[in-house]
This record gives structure tokens, sequence and C-alpha cells, in this order.
């Protein structure tokens, strides 16, 4: 689908952006000191601290991801707000108050705490690095597919306007300025979500969907028996064969293609048709906005609503749930063709679902496997659930934001908070989400575009805040996680593992030039990955993240006869496994090698159910053999009050 | 050594260590809770699907219920943790 640029949305997000960098600037001037740059001088409110977890967590692939996977498959996308939001459980009664006690500025630090072991900082600052990058990816390429429709800009200068924009935030004043970033963001995120949700219910769902302006939309033809296909049938020939659909030529020579239906009726389809070289034809039209030309048309619509009624009126929380489960939506499917000339025909159809089956798991292509009987398909989704919930407390940009205020009580206080911000966000994405499949207004392109149109289903103005909502939410949580790079960088690796002799000025300058340089990084692997899926990214994100850092992170507070050694080979097996789990697995082979997924050497895709359990197993086995006997084996302390050197 | 090259003191939380060992007793009591609340959850899920599009309360699914129920719970626990976790002595 074609996106208009929108004035009103350029307009809205040059001023969020412009508020958000003049804050940057205003607060930067405050921090002068390591402490300060890292940690906020410690001195943020619990409050404030909070809601910025609900700002670093929610990041493009929760809002755009979860609403998209929601609007076009059900329930499915939910599982990841559920999985999400369980992992705080973690970080709350597990890590939070240990890390805080342990701590200064680094998850590195905390893990080394008891040992002063250069491997584990190495360790832990190479695993802080590997998972913010991936962590990266989604986001800057999340970014990019933002501004492509909204600012009409070509997808990488949305990656390098974002990149820029992040880094000149984190090095003008580093954990300060991130966090007050993060709270707008936050709560701007979470208070709109809200009203969109009740303007949602207001409208509740219809048959004859409505744009902003009142003009009804375009439904799909369904129904449609063969002697009414306005045209003359083309044979079944080339890559066209044996397929579901049949071509039909009108008069003026345009071919528009039928999809073949059980009962023998037919049903409309859009195809988007790419050529060779590049020109684009939508239903048989070159594909724009002019006269004779063409554009895939918004979709998203029930079919049949409880009662046979047309529209349902302004609905309940639970009603409307209770109304999606019992009606019919139009879902669209797509299939690819690709013909002997070289070009691609993509085929998207019509598939009307009930809400019996998209409101239970298993209704997405990335979950259908728990309807099947075989084990190994069903360990697939489980593992996934494993890393979502282990993930999050292993994430370097939320385990930094304990270091931001002033001790445990304030650490606890804030995740709850955050628990509470970032709960009642995911109890709107199932509303937003079937808001979206029944709005009328979905891109069958583009997923992630599903929250801001249905913003602009309702109105403009709702979609241009909505959209640059979206950009500082990229901006967030992205300039946590080159803080949490540039940390591991000049804290963990320059200051602690080289033992560079920095002083404070210069350690916060070899931090900024780390957020600099990691800044370039994530602008050059957002380009180069654009075309991957973001959830599926982010997915890999949680997964590298939980088996490299949680049994360190777990063992060495729970286990007393834990060693350096062993936390160090946790770390590099942990890491080095899940990656190159993923790697192998399925998924990768199709989606970043094009090879075929059968020949993947792995059995399932998402690692953590394997290489969690191997890493505790590798702590374990590997601490055994290295304890020292007598008194020497006992944990030595740090002392209660640092120092200057 | 970690973090010293400061050029002023920062002081260390004092703690107490009964104090710390009671929050910890407590929190791992309320995260084995949740972790059989989650892990009931993905046991439907995985093992018998068709239970989860029953209607169970006001007519909306036992899928729904049971993840708006995770939600609510970890926000729940966090209270109840948060009521009645002690802080150490200043």
């Amino acid at each position: 689908m074609i996106h208009e640029t929108s004035f009103l949305a350029i307009l809205v997000f040059l001023f969020f952006a412009g508020a958000v960098l003049a804050i940057s600037f205003y607060l930067g001037r405050k921090a002068k000191s390591a402490q300060g740059y890292f940690a906020a001088g410690g001195g943020i409110h619990w409050a404030v601290n909070g809601v910025a977890f609900a700002g670093d967590y929610l990041s493009a692939a929760s809002f755009l991801g979860i609403c998209g996977m929601i609007a076009f498959y059900g329930y499915d996308g939910f599982l990841y707000s559920i999985g999400y939001l369980a992992g705080w459980i973690v970080a709350l009664f597990i890590v939070a108050e240990p890390l805080k006690r342990l701590g200064r500025f680094t998850f590195a630090d905390a893990l080394d705490n008891r040992f002063n072991s250069r491997g584990i900082k190495l360790a832990a600052a190479i695993s802080t690095l590997v998972v913010s990058c991936f962590y990266l990816i989604p986001q800057m390429v999340g970014a990019g597919a933002l501004v492509q429709p909204l600012l009409g800009f070509p997808h990488y200068v949305g990656v390098i306007v974002v990149g820029l924009i992040v880094t000149m935030i984190v090095t003008t004043a580093g954990m300060v300025s991130t966090t007050w970033v993060q709270f707008i963001k936050g709560s701007v995120l979470v208070v709109l979500c809200a009203v969109i949700t009740v303007m949602i219910l207001m409208r509740g769902v219809t048959t004859k969907p409505v744009d902003a302006a009142g003009k009804e939309r375009h439904v799909a033809a369904r129904q449609v028996t063969a002697e009414n296909l306005a045209g003359t049938p083309l044979p079944e020939e080339g890559a066209w064969t044996g397929k579901p659909y049949v071509r039909v030529k009108d008069g003026n020579g345009i071919v528009t293609v039928w999809r073949k239906e059980a009962d023998g009726t037919f049903s409309e389809t859009q195809t988007l048709r790419v050529q060779k070289d590049g020109h684009k034809f939508v239903n048989g039209r070159p594909r724009g906005k002019q006269e004779g030309e063409a554009d895939l048309m918004p979709v998203g619509y029930a079919s049949k609503l409880p009662g046979d009624v047309e529209k349902t009126g302004p609905l309940g929380p639970l009603a409307f749930l209770r109304t999606m489960q019992e009606s019919e939506v139009i879902l669209w499917s797509s299939e690819k063709i690709t013909e002997p000339d070289g070009g691609t025909t993509t085929v998207f159809f019509q598939k009307p679902t009930a809400g019996e089956d998209f409101m239970a798991p298993g209704s997405s292509p990335t979950f259908k496997k728990v309807r099947s009987s075989k084990f190994f398909d069903k360990l697939d989704f489980l593992s996934l659930m494993l890393a979502l919930f282990c993930g999050t407390a292993s994430l370097p940009h939320i385990l930094i934001r304990y270091y931001t205020v002033k001790d445990q009580a304030s650490a606890r206080k804030s995740t709850v908070v955050g628990i509470a911000a970032i709960g009642f966000f995911y109890v709107l994405t199932l509303f937003l989400g079937l808001g979206a499949m029944t709005s009328g207004a979905l891109d069958v392109t583009d997923s992630n575009m599903s929250a801001p149109l249905l913003a602009r289903s309702i109105n403009e103005l709702l979609f241009a805040v909505i959209s640059a909502v979206a950009f500082t939410t990229v901006l967030g949580t992205v300039s946590g996680l080159i803080m949490a790079a540039s940390g591991a960088v000049a804290h963990d690796l320059m200051t602690n593992f080289l033992k560079m002799r920095l002083d404070d000025f210069q350690k916060v300058r070899a931090a900024k030039v780390a957020a600099m340089a990691v800044g370039v990084i994530a602008i050059i692997l957002g380009i180069l990955f654009s075309k991957m899926n973001v959830n599926f990214l982010v997915g890999w994100a949680f997964n590298i993240a939980a088996s490299a850092n949680l049994p360190a992170l777990v063992m060495l507070l729970f286990w007393k006869r834990t060693t350096k050694q062993g936390i160090t080979a946790a770390i590099v097996v942990g890491m080095i496994s899940s990656l190159g789990w993923i790697l192998l697995s399925a998924q990768a082979y199709k989606d970043v090698y094009g090879l075929n997924p059968a020949d993947a050497i792995v059995p399932f895709s998402q690692p953590a159910i394997v290489t969690i359990p191997l890493g505790f197993l590798v702590l374990v086995v590997v601490s055994l053999f290295t304890q020292r006997t007598g008194p020497a084996a006992e944990p030595k302390r740090e002392p209660e009050l640092a120092t200057a050197s | 050594m970690a973090g010293l090259d400061f050029k002023t003191p920062v002081t260390r939380e004092q703690e107490d260590e009964a104090v710390v060992a009671y929050n910890t007793r407590i929190g791992l009591y309320l995260f084995t809770s949740y972790v059989v609340f989650y892990g009931g959850f993905m046991a439907l899920s995985a093992f018998s699907p068709e239970i989860m599009s029953r209607p169970l309360l006001a007519g909306v699914n036992v899928a729904v219920v049971y993840g708006f129920a995770l939600i609510i719970a970890a926000l729940v626990l966090a209270l109840v943790y948060m009521k009645i976790s002690r802080k150490s002595a200043q």
C-alpha cells in the first residue's frame, strides 16, 4: 500500500524529536561525572525510573510488532505480551535487589563483585555488546520501516536519522537524558493507547467499515459464481498451474486474479506484481494514485457478527472480546508466485476466520505448531515462551536501569511501577490489535503499520501523534541500548579489563566515543538487515540474553560454590550455543541464507529450552572442577565503601 | 579494582543480612507461585489448545481470561512483595 505523506505527522514528529533533544541538552549540562553519566548519579526518583522502565521496554517490536501480529492473526500476538510481561517477575523477585546490591554501573560489575576476575569482565562485556547489537537491529529496522511510509523517505534515511538523533541524545547527557526520554515516551505511549482503546470500544465492530471521513470502504467480493466473473478466464500455465487461482482478463486487457473456493465459487484477491525491471503492478494496473493506476486497498473487517447485525455500536471491554469471539473476520493470507520471466506476483487472498479460531493460541504461522501433534513442534513454542520469561531480566539495557535509583527499596518500587505501566499497556495491546483487525485500514503488505493505520482510521491527528510516539519509542529503546553498550566498552572493557587508567573525564569521553561507534554500527546493521522480520530478531535477542546471562546471574546469587571460571564458562557457552543454534535453525536457513529450511541442522528454531539449562550445567560442572579447598574458597567481599584511588 | 576510579567517595547502602535473607526468601516463594501459574498456561497452550477456546467468564474464553490473569497476577504479586518485604535500617 502506498501511504500518503502526512504533513501533520512530520510536524508532530519534529516537535517530539525537538523536545527530546532539548531536554537532553538541558540535562546534559548537569551530568559531568562518570557516576552521573552512567547511572544518572543514582538520583532518579523511583516513580520516574519505573515509567522509564516502561519506556525502555516497550520497544518498537512490542508496540508495532505485537499490535500487527494480533491484527493479522489474532490471539497469538498476545502470547508475546504475556511472555514479555511475565519476564518482569524474574527481574523483580530474583535479579533487582542483588544486582543493585552488588554492582555499580554495569551488569559485569555485579557478576564480578565477588571475584575481581578479568575473564568475567571480558565475557560479560562481550555478551552485553552482542545482546545489545542483536536488540538494536530490529529497532533500527523498525525505525526505517516507519519513516518510509510516514514521511516519504527511503528506508536508509530513516535508519540514519534515528541513528544520529539517538547518538546525540546519548553523548550529550548519558543516563540522565536517556532516562527522561524513556519517561516521556513511556507515559505518552501508555496514555495514548488507552485513549485509542476507548475509541475502539466506542466504535464497536462492523461489517461495513468506513474511513475517518465517513466514506464507506470497498469490501472484497466473495462467493462469486463462474458466470459472474467479469471477463475471460486465462488458461492455467507456467507458475499458475495447479494453483487455486483463476486469472480473468477483462475488456480492457486488465488481468485480475480470483481464488477458487472449496464450494466452487470465487473470491476477489489483490495482486502485487513486481517485474524484473522493478516496475510494480497492482491488480493488473501500474501501481500509483493517478488515473488508470491502482493500489492495494486497505482491509480488515468482520464478515459476520453475532445476531447477524451490521454494526454492534459501542461495546464494553468484555463485550468487545466476546463479540470478536463470536464473529467471523476476513483475515488475509498471501502466496508468492515466481513467474518464468523472473517477475513475482504476490497474491493476497481472503481467509474468513471464525473468532473461536483466532481468539485462541495457534492461529498464526509462528505458533500454529502448538496445534500439531509432533512433540518437537511444541518444544519450539515452549522454548520461545521460556526465552521471553527469562530474557527480560537478562537484557543489559534493563539491568543498567537498576543503577539509576538510590537504594534497593527504590529498585523494588520502580520495578512495581514498571510492571503496572507495562502490564496495563500489554492488556491494551489485545484491544488495539483486535481493533486494528476490524478497522478497515490494514495494509496487507505490512503488519508493522497496523497500529498507526488503526489510529488513522479514527482521525488524522491521532495518526500523527502515534507515528511520532512510535518514533520516540525507537529513539528511547535505541538510546538505552547504546548506553548499555557504551558502558560495557568504557567501564568493563577499557577500565576494568584492559586496566587503562582513565580519570572521570577520560572515562566519560571514552564512553561517548564508544556510543558514537555503536551508533554507526547500529546504522549499518539497520540498513543491512532491512528485509528481516522485526519480531523474529527480537526473539533472537531474548534467547541469547537469557542463555548467556541468566545462569551466571542466578547461580552467583544462589549457589555459594560458584567460581569465576564457572561464571565465565557459562556466559561464553550460553552465548555461543544460543547464537550457533539460531544460525543453524530452519528459520535462519529460510530467512537469512535462502536455503531449504528442511535441511536445517537443529530440530527447532528457538534455542532457550536447551541452551539455558546448558548454561546452568556448564556453570555447575566447571565450578565443581575449579573449587579451591580450605578457607580460600570463601568468597571475598568488596569493601562497603568505595573510595577514590 | 572495579569502579574505584572516582574522585568522590560513594556510599554503599548499609544492609542487614537478616533483612536481605528474609526478602530473598519471600521473593523466591512469590516467584515459584508465579512460575507454576505461567507453567500452567504454557502447558495448556501446548498440550490442550482446545480447552483454551472454551468460554470461561462472561463468554470470554480461557485463553483471554488466563492471559489477563497472568498480567494482573504479576502486578498483584509485585504489590504483595512491596508490602511485606523489609527495608534495611539506615
